[in-house]
């Protein structure tokens, strides 16, 4: 951090640059002295680089000194101040400091001539106070920009990213334009207030050095910034006098030795970059809350009589400082606002002093005669020796007069600076700058041009993409409206439940059909049952697929599909019971029992499917119903029938049941007696256990059917929730009963008995899962969650 | 109060225009024509005297045709400088045709029908000299011998072309070690080639050039890139091949200090609308021209070869400037070759 003591820092030198003559004793020989006040402040809302400011005055408002009355609009933009104490007498245009000559928004101000302050905010202990960020706002609130060039806005600058950390901040002191003096003679008398600017640069930025560079040809203010910098550790860096070393880009290739990269900024090399007079503006923006509303102004040239440095209030227009300078008007061949090398002309002495100008040229036409006429271009390679950008200028000037924009930018054209060293010494007169300006001129308007017809297709892609879309919702929107005239557009799912019951109850009714056949082709007696079963099936099956048929009429959706769903349901469990009905007699007269037994299997999968069918239905048919009172309280009705009936014909199977397992029993201790004794009679007493483990199996299964359609319609209406828990237990009982039977049975060693108790068994579990599930869905239901 | 509204910069170099850069090429010559004068007699004037006008007149009548402002072109100097140059080319027996019709070849085909000062791509003296070397090639190979220069009368009457040239003529040096290469014996007899450290005669005028050139250096009227590129490029050939045979191959004094070495690399391939532009093409287009006026020095059919090098080198010129662009500021790399 601090600066090398003896040590000179090496320098860079960057290629090209020319050595004009300076001119600047004419402007540096008296002390910078105040401009007098004007008739009338015309202050423009763009002083600075970046949108237009936006008036927060009203004409006839009365105004004080530092008062804003302009507003930034936007994060590149600046607030304008009142530079003294007045009436607003217009808002409007009027010629401003525009290369161009155009007119543009000003506020114009009348002053009162009592200089009367408005309340100001000075941050004295700005060290201690806040943290640094928190002087950026008021930096900008301030509206302070770049005094050096551009006028960009100082706080932007204030804050890199995050992924640029700041090595070196840089003053530029250089001045390295002709004629212009301003910044030495802020130098020479302002140091401290310089230097006390640059350390608030320091705090915000926090930068690993601090350079300011000076050109060898202002010793005194080299001097007096010595004097000033000591023992703050900021550096002051003498660089030699050549145009253009205060180019930002040539000054940090000369101090730092690193460049600034194509169409990026200083930043992106860990440089920041500010003027003189900015760091004194800044000083007096914290220390005594002061805004941008004066800056100093060199008047020179040859056409002044007294020329030099004035602090001039923002908005004062430069006839006032011409007349202040003792200006011989008929001796002016040409006013520059700015320095001979890249300053404008300026086409009306009316307009006023911004910002960014640090130098008003009153040249006499000996001093600066009017250009010589252009000749053609030897291709002497002068230009090219000095372009501070390494650029081949004669190439460029030969595509940008060509509008061979392609060539000129591969000839990086965009790169130029417009510092004017080449036309400076073209010996052909050739105006390179002002070619260079036209083709980039175009070249932007190119990249704008492109830009907007990107734009433009991406506009009309959008459009395309939404027409599609919005082409597709009507589609689907139509197709929507055809499928609700066809059947439960609005409840698929309940659609394809019915479906799947549907085709179980016929494959249902096909199996029985088949057991029918078979046993009437075994002569078996079975054969009137198994055609009762059969008829009853087919009944079932018909009465599904008209379920189904139904479900497609909308209005009645919700309950005729719950109520068919049951309907299926219970027909698929009852074709079930009826298969293993059939395979059981087939069974008993010893008849192949294989294919039945599969088919059993598949009805009893299909009926579990049939019952969770209507499970899942049950709740939203619940919620459905009370919208359609009529249509559900008739199934109702008929269930409440339905349901007395089976409770009684369930008694009788259970008694019927209970009886033929009690001689079962007898039967079977009988026969374990008699083996055990020995007896002659076994084969007997095994038919009749036989007879009587049948009996009683029927009686279950005809139990075991009621009990299922029970089941399925307490399932159907979801709301019993104790009947579901007896039903769990029930079958977790059954199954385990059947476990232990199959237990007893492996012990005894009967294969046969053993097969068929365990596909007995897997049913029960089946079920009893199944029950579980139903009994767990009713219970989230109901919100009792069950642990 | 008129103001002047013009565009950045408003400072230009006081005194600088291309009339005065052209004038001090032409200046730079003086050396050389007083040697030349010294060794050859008023033939060289003669040759200027009638060059002169002749190249402002054909300049002037095709601007005239052209439409342009004839008093306002004519000041930029450039049709002297290739008359000159042309003139000083030329042997100094030249009848008046001879060197008018180079002037017209030079002025009027070379430069203005490719549209004047600045659009024409080979050096319009070297167009006008290869123009009559291949048409009169026994008047253009027809130079006094050193320190036999005839009386004014006798070059007044050469210009004329009433007087018999072949008295006063000789072989040059160059014509001279072309013609006996490889006989060590009559090399070492012949005294044009043994000068006080190179040709005879021909090595002061060479010495004149130079000096003429380090001048035009001076004033920065041009850069020292292609002078010593092409001198460089033609010692560094000529050296191997004189140590590896130097009854067949001249040394590389001899090259530098023969013929139109010096001429050419300060005063033709230096002219800046046909050379190549860039630091690095000027190197590559100077040494190039080097290398070829060796060669067709050693094995072409012409005695002296920097008109021939030099328009070879002026067609490559702008190839050579594309892949020659010097790395701009803020760039990794230079741009070179790449289309877009």
């Amino acid at each position: 951090m601090n600066a090398p003591i003896g040590r000179p820092r090496l320098l860079f030198d960057f290629h090209g640059g020319i050595h004009p003559p300076q001119h600047k004793s004419l402007s540096n020989q008296r002390p910078i002295r105040p401009a007098p006040l004007p008739g009338q402040l015309i202050l423009p809302l763009n002083m600075h680089l970046g949108a237009p400011a936006k008036p927060v005055v009203q004409v006839g408002d009365d105004v004080l000194k530092g008062q804003k009355i302009a507003e930034a609009q936007g994060a590149v933009s600046l607030p304008v101040h009142a530079p003294t104490s007045g009436k607003v007498v217009a808002i409007g245009p009027r010629p401003i400091q525009h290369p161009s000559g155009l007119d543009a928004p000003c506020i114009v101000i009348e002053p009162d001539g009592r200089e009367q302050w408005c309340e100001l905010h000075p941050l004295p202990d700005w060290r201690t106070c806040c943290p640094p960020s928190a002087l950026i706002p008021r930096l900008r609130e301030a509206g302070i920009a770049g005094m050096g060039g551009a006028g960009f806005p100082t706080a932007v600058k204030l804050s890199p990213r995050a992924e640029h950390p700041i090595e070196q901040l840089i003053i530029n002191a250089v001045e390295c334009e002709p004629y212009i003096t301003a910044d030495d003679m802020l130098m020479r008398e302002r140091a401290d207030q310089i230097i006390a600017g640059v350390e608030i640069l320091r705090h915000t930025l926090n930068p690993k050095e601090v350079i300011v560079g000076i050109e060898d040809n202002k010793p005194e203010a080299i001097e007096a910034m010595r004097r000033a910098a000591t023992g703050t550790g900021i550096e002051i860096a003498v660089v030699p006098t050549k145009y253009p070393s205060g180019g930002e880009k040539q000054l940090i290739y000369m101090l730092t030795g690193k460049e600034v990269p194509s169409g990026g900024i200083p930043a992106q090399v860990g440089v920041v970059c500010h003027n003189t007079g900015t760091a004194l503006a800044i000083h007096r923006a914290i220390v005594f809350g002061e805004p941008l509303i004066s800056r100093v102004t060199t008047l020179t040239g040859k056409a002044l009589r007294e020329p030099g440095n004035m602090e001039v209030l923002l908005g004062t227009p430069v006839s006032a400082l011409l007349d202040a300078a003792g200006a011989d008007r008929n001796r002016i061949g040409r006013l520059v606002m700015g320095g001979p090398m890249m300053g404008f002309t300026l086409h009306s002495s009316a307009i006023p002093v911004v910002k960014t100008s640090n130098c008003i040229l009153a040249a006499s036409v000996e001093e600066l005669p009017p250009p010589a006429p252009e000749q053609p271009c030897i291709r002497c390679g002068s230009c090219a020796d000095v372009c501070p950008a390494d650029l081949l200028p004669q190439q460029l000037f030969w595509y940008s007069k060509n509008q061979d924009l392609a060539r000129a930018q591969q000839y990086n054209l965009m790169d130029c600076i417009e510092c004017g060293a080449c036309a400076y010494v073209c010996p052909s007169h050739i105006p390179l700058v002002q070619y260079y300006r036209f083709a980039k001129g175009e070249v932007r308007k190119e990249v704008a041009e492109q830009q907007k017809a990107d734009r433009a297709r991406q506009r009309f892609e959008a459009r395309q993409d939404r027409l599609a879309k919005e082409q597709a919702e009507k589609e689907a929107r139509r197709k929507a409206r055809l499928e609700g005239s066809k059947p439960a557009a609005a409840s698929g799912v309940d659609m394809a439940a019915l479906k799947a019951a549907s085709l179980e109850a016929s494959s249902a009714y096909k199996a029985a059909v088949k057991a029918l056949k078979a046993a009437e082709a075994e002569g078996s007696d079975q054969v009137a049952t198994l055609a009762g079963d059969v008829e009853q099936l087919k009944a079932k099956a018909d009465a599904a697929k008209a379920a189904v048929r139904d479900a497609g009429n909308p209005p009645a959706a919700p309950v005729v599909d719950v109520a068919a769903l049951k309907a299926a349901s219970l027909e698929a469990s009852a074709a079930y019971k009826a298969a293993v009905k059939a395979l059981k007699e087939a069974e008993a007269a010893g008849e192949d029992v294989t294919t039945l037994r599969t088919e059993a299997d598949a009805l009893k999968a299909k009926a579990d499917a049939a019952k969770a069918a209507v499970r899942d239905a049950g709740p939203a048919a619940a919620k459905a119903a009370p919208a359609q009172p009529a249509t559900a309280e008739q199934p109702a009705a008929e269930k409440a029938d339905d349901g007395a009936e089976r409770t009684q014909k369930m008694k009788a199977l259970k008694t019927a049941f209970n009886m033929s397992h009690k001689q079962f029993k007898e039967a079977s201790a009988a026969l374990e007696h008699a083996e055990r004794e020995g007896a002659d009679n076994l084969d007997e007493l095994r038919k009749q256990v036989e007879r009587f483990q049948l009996k009683a199996d029927k009686a279950k299964a005809a139990l075991g059917l009621l009990v299922d359609q029970a089941k399925a319609d307490m399932r159907a209406s979801g709301s019993d929730l104790k009947s579901l828990k007896i039903e769990a237990a029930q079958t977790e009982a059954a199954a385990r009963q059947k476990a232990r039977e199959l237990e007893a049975a492996r012990i005894k060693g009967d294969d046969e008995r053993i097969n068929v108790l365990s596909r007995e068994l897997d049913a029960l579990q089946r079920e009893a899962q199944v029950a579980a599930g139903a009994l767990k869905a009713a219970t989230d239901e109901q919100g009792l969650a069950d642990a | 109060m008129s103001l002047i509204t013009v565009t950045s910069p408003h400072a230009t170099r006081s005194g600088n225009h291309t009339g005065a850069f052209m004038r001090q090429v032409v200046y730079a010559t003086i050396p050389g024509i007083v040697v030349m004068t010294w060794l050859f007699g008023w033939g060289t004037l003669f040759n200027l005297m009638i060059a002169i006008p002749a190249a402002l007149l054909a300049e002037a009548a095709v601007l005239k045709a052209r439409g342009y402002n004839v008093r306002f072109a004519l000041r930029d100097w450039s049709a002297v400088v290739t008359a000159v140059l042309l003139a000083l080319a030329i042997p100094p027996t030249s009848p008046w045709w001879l060197i008018v019709i180079g002037i017209i070849a030079a002025i009027v085909v070379a430069k203005q029908l490719y549209g004047g000062l600045g659009m024409n791509p080979f050096n319009p003296a070297m167009v006008g000299y290869v123009v009559l070397l291949i048409s009169f090639p026994l008047e253009m190979t027809r130079w006094i011998g050193p320190h036999e220069a005839p009386s004014w009368f006798d070059s007044f009457r050469m210009v004329l072309a009433s007087a018999n040239v072949d008295a006063f003529t000789g072989a040059t040096p160059l014509d001279s070690f072309r013609t006996w290469a490889g006989n060590a014996e009559q090399l070492q007899a012949l005294p044009i080639l043994h000068g006080e450290f190179a040709s005879l005669g021909w090595e002061w005028v060479n010495v004149a050039f130079l000096i003429g050139g380090l001048y035009l250096l001076a004033r920065k009227i041009i850069t020292w890139h292609i002078p010593v590129a092409m001198l460089a490029g033609m010692a560094l050939i000529a050296l191997p091949f004189w140590l590896f045979d130097d009854t067949r191959y001249a040394s590389p004094l001899f090259h530098l200090f023969s013929g139109a070495a010096m001429f050419g690399a300060f005063f033709i391939a230096t002219d800046p609308v046909s050379a190549a532009t860039s630091r690095y093409g000027r190197l590559i287009y100077g040494a190039l021209i080097g290398v070829l006026v060796w060669i067709i020095r050693s094995h072409g059919g012409y005695p002296d070869a920097v008109a021939f090098a030099v328009l070879l080198m002026n067609l490559a010129a702008p190839t050579i400037d594309y892949y020659t662009q010097p790395r701009t500021y803020g760039h990794h790399r230079a741009k070179r070759g790449a289309t877009r």
